[in-house]
């Protein structure tokens, strides 16, 4: 029995729904950014695998601009979010709704 | 044999930490499940030969992203428990739950499908396997045919540097909670 390349891309499709299922039920503004990076792990496993499928570097390089791209989005996030919490201790996903329409 | 046991390992490993991340209480007990998450996704890309974006991976993410976080919720003293049990949308999470069947279903069957599209035209120029590390040939291509998109991220990075530092920043004592006041003296 070996490792094909379908099993990878279903372990990644798991991976990419848990993390979705998880920012639509917690409330926590911390929990769903790390669902977030749950969701763009899925992604990366994914490209590692059709790189390796294709015999192409593409795929890796892509990878490594999602890395980047990341973690500057959690610098930035985490900045928001120690500034909301600052000012209203103890918000969740529900209490930030100033834009609310 | 040894590949089927390293993956099955891994996926057990990535898949309970996922599970462990959107299923604990507490923010603390989350980011030490997403750090087991991070290593299994290590070791799949150590099986596919990505031995650089492992490394990174190990690094970048668990080593900085993942502390980050840790930082953030001892910072803040958000690391009590939440409350579970009590649903504050009305069938939001029987809804969650079909949302995210029907992604797999969906991802699955794109991916099947393009299994079968992507078979075609490969490129000759940058391949994986032949002469030299992983890494050589990642950098040939970073340096060469994505040059401008590096250097962009060398850019993205430093204002990802400056808006943490204005956002995080304490503003003065008297301006705390005086919106009015504030707003006049940033024009």
């Amino acid at each position: 029995m070996t490792v094909e390349p379908s099993w990878y891309l279903v372990l990644s499709a798991l991976l990419f729904s848990i993390g979705g299922a998880g920012l639509l039920v917690r409330r926590n503004p911390l929990v769903m950014f790390m669902c977030v990076e749950l969701m763009l792990n899925a992604v990366n496993l994914t490209f590692v695998t059709f790189a390796r499928m294709l015999n192409d570097t593409g795929g890796q390089v892509l990878v490594f601009f999602v890395l980047v791209v990341a973690a500057a989005e959690v610098v930035v996030g985490l900045g928001i979010i120690v500034a909301i919490l600052r000012r209203q201790p103890g918000a969740d996903a529900d209490d930030i709704s100033l834009l609310k329409g | 044999m040894i590949d089927t046991v390293v993956f099955l390992l891994a996926a057990l490993v990535v898949l309970s930490g996922a599970l462990g991340v959107i299923l604990a209480r507490n923010p603390v007990h989350s980011a030490l499940m997403l750090i087991m998450t991070l290593f299994g996704i290590a070791v799949l890309f150590v099986a596919q030969e990505a031995h650089f974006l492992a490394a990174v991976q190990v690094i970048v993410y668990a080593g900085a992203i993942v502390v980050l976080f840790l930082f953030v919720i001892m910072l803040l003293g958000v690391d009590e428990a939440d409350n579970l049990e009590t649903e504050p949308i009305a069938g939001q999470r029987p809804a969650a739950g079909v949302v995210a069947l029907a992604s797999v279903g969906l991802i699955v069957l794109l991916a099947v499908r393009s299994m079968e599209v992507s078979s075609g035209a490969q490129e000759l120029s940058h391949a994986l396997d032949g002469e030299g590390s992983n890494l050589e040939k990642l950098a040939r291509v970073l340096f060469t045919d994505h040059l401008f998109a590096f250097e962009a991220t060398s850019v993205l990075l430093v204002i990802a540097i400056v808006g943490a530092v204005v956002l995080a920043r304490r503003p003065p004592a008297d301006q705390v909670g005086d919106r009015t006041s504030r707003a006049g003296r940033v024009r």
